[in-house]
């Protein structure tokens, strides 16, 4: 589990400093598709970089299974690297490398397995995220769906504790995006993973949210479940969650005769 | 301000050589990209410098021929300073000018389209000292090759004169030939190289840094790029005056 305690950030920009993170709290749990929901510049990129060691926070604990990142040296920190995987908005692929090469480099340069055993347990990532047979491939020569799918068999590929996924369906398909959705649920029930997926999909809010921290302008302004969600009464997560005449009525409709989405029905 | 800026740039840099550094997560890994860089960097150079070489030799041939009427100079004068052009100054300084315009722009963009595309940061949660791992192989390597690349551009620049001498006629080839023998210095080559290890350091780690420094999209990696030539072209000619100063 991953616990974020009294977490505040601000820069130092030129016109005088920026707060973006006010006192965050928040827990993430074992083997759950973890949501960190908001609108654009609400800080929750800010946050997941914080969560991850990307930025220092000003003051604050990050505590993954009780260790704390913040009071971490810069060896301590790499030996905790090891046990994140990440998935970027962009997928950032290495461009030199094809599929098999992006999915084994973290294997080569981190676990003591024989050349054999890698390329098996990269094949293994590959078919995992159903890549197979595009493992001679370049991220040049794949979809965006693919390359997504790519990001995560590399993420995967070192058995992660924790998975953090930035964006994941950016510039995906409504179609493409449920298939990657749920891949990642998959993936994090059946290894156990803490995944946490940063972002403003209300789809995926809908369709894995199993538990969902709502950052509003800096703060937590809720936290619950893709259940709770439907009938919270907080005008600002409303706002965000109901701001299309879509989910608008699929709220009135389910209010009146007990909805429930398919894939939850499955 | 201008000098705040100039500080402060050269503070970043100086974070930056410190994180650069250090030993390579895995050795295996760093030889295999650090050979890589050698083809990439210095192999790949090698049709340009030969090109460049064999028309600045002959140039210089013929530029010293037409300024050199004297009757009082013998005729080798030609090869013979052609030779010293050569070894001084073209091979090493005008040369790395030249590469820092290929090699320097080549390592700034590759570098910062993986800064802009979040590569560098996929290293980084990695638990990869992104740094290190990025630019000390380009920087060994580039450091490795381009003494190799200075012998080849002298020897192609005084086949470039002797050529130009068979061709033209301006100067008999063996008079040339003799020219270039006469009054040898040693000492100017192993000066060639030893400008040649200094620019290829700071040619790289320019590059490297200026890659690495790069904060957002297409805009600020094309800004990288002409920053990297710019700036190594003028560390490199300081970096010429001094050493021609201290070693000359």
């Amino acid at each position: 589990m991953i616990e974020v305690k009294h977490l505040s950030k601000t820069f130092k920009e030129e016109t005088g400093p920026r707060q973006v993170l006010f006192d965050i709290n928040a827990k993430l749990y074992d083997g759950k598709t973890n949501l960190i929901i908001g609108q654009s510049g609400s800080g929750k990129t800010v946050l997941i970089k914080n969560i991850v060691g990307l930025f220092d926070p000003d003051q604050g604990e990050i505590l993954y299974d009780n260790r704390d990142i913040t009071k971490m040296d810069r060896k301590q920190r790499k030996e905790l690297r090891k046990e994140i995987g990440m998935l970027f908005q962009g997928s950032a692929l290495f461009d030199s490398e094809t599929v098999m090469g992006n999915v084994m480099f973290p294997l080569i340069m981190f676990s003591q397995m024989s050349a054999g055993e890698i390329k098996d347990r990269a094949q293994f990532c590959i078919d995992r995220v159903n890549l197979t047979g595009s493992e001679n491939k370049y991220p040049s020569e794949l979809s965006g769906g693919m390359q997504k799918r790519c990001a995560i068999a590399r993420a995967i590929a070192l058995n992660p504790k924790y998975l953090f996924c930035d964006e994941p369906n950016s510039g995906l398909d409504p179609k493409t995006s449920i298939v990657i959705d749920e891949l990642l649920s998959d993936i994090t029930h059946e290894f156990g993973i803490t995944t946490i997926i940063n972002t403003h999909d209300m789809n995926s809010v809908m369709g894995i949210g199993e538990n969902i921290v709502f950052i509003n302008k800096g703060h937590v302004g809720w936290i619950g479940t893709k259940d709770e969600i439907y009938d919270v009464d907080n005008d600002d997560l409303n706002n965000f969650v109901y701001a299309t005449d879509l989910f608008r009525d699929v709220r009135k409709y389910r209010r009146e005769h007990g909805y429930k989405p398919s894939r939850d029905k499955k | 301000m201008f000098l705040t800026k100039m500080l402060d740039k050269f503070g970043d840099y100086c974070m930056f050589m410190w994180r650069v550094m250090a030993i390579p997560d895995k050795w295996k890994v760093f030889f295999k990209r650090y050979l890589d860089e050698i083809g990439k960097l210095g192999i790949d150079s090698i049709p340009l410098i030969i090109i460049v070489s064999l028309f600045i030799g002959s140039l210089c041939t013929i530029l010293i021929k037409l300024n050199i009427s004297n009757p009082l100079l013998p005729r080798y004068t030609v090869g013979l300073t052609t030779r010293e052009i050569i070894l001084l100054e073209f091979s090493s300084t005008i040369l790395c000018l030249i590469l820092s315009g290929k090699i320097g722009s080549n390592i700034a963009s590759e570098i910062g389209t993986m800064r802009a595309t979040e590569q560098i940061d996929a290293l980084d949660i990695m638990g990869i000292n992104s740094a290190n791992f990025l630019a000390l192989p380009k920087i060994l390597a580039l450091i490795t090759i381009l003494p190799f690349l200075v012998v080849i551009c002298m020897a192609t620049s005084l086949f470039g004169g002797w050529l130009i001498c068979v061709i033209t006629g301006i100067v008999e080839p063996d008079t040339y030939l003799f020219g270039i023998q006469s009054l040898f210095i040693e000492w100017y080559v192993w000066f060639a190289l030893i400008k040649s290890l200094v620019f290829a350091f700071l040619m790289s780690t320019i590059a490297c840094y200026y890659g690495y420094a790069v904060q957002g999209g297409s805009v600020e990696v094309g800004k990288a790029s002409t920053d990297t030539v710019v700036v190594s072209n003028i560390m490199i000619l300081v970096a010429d005056v001094i050493l021609t100063l201290l070693l000359l």
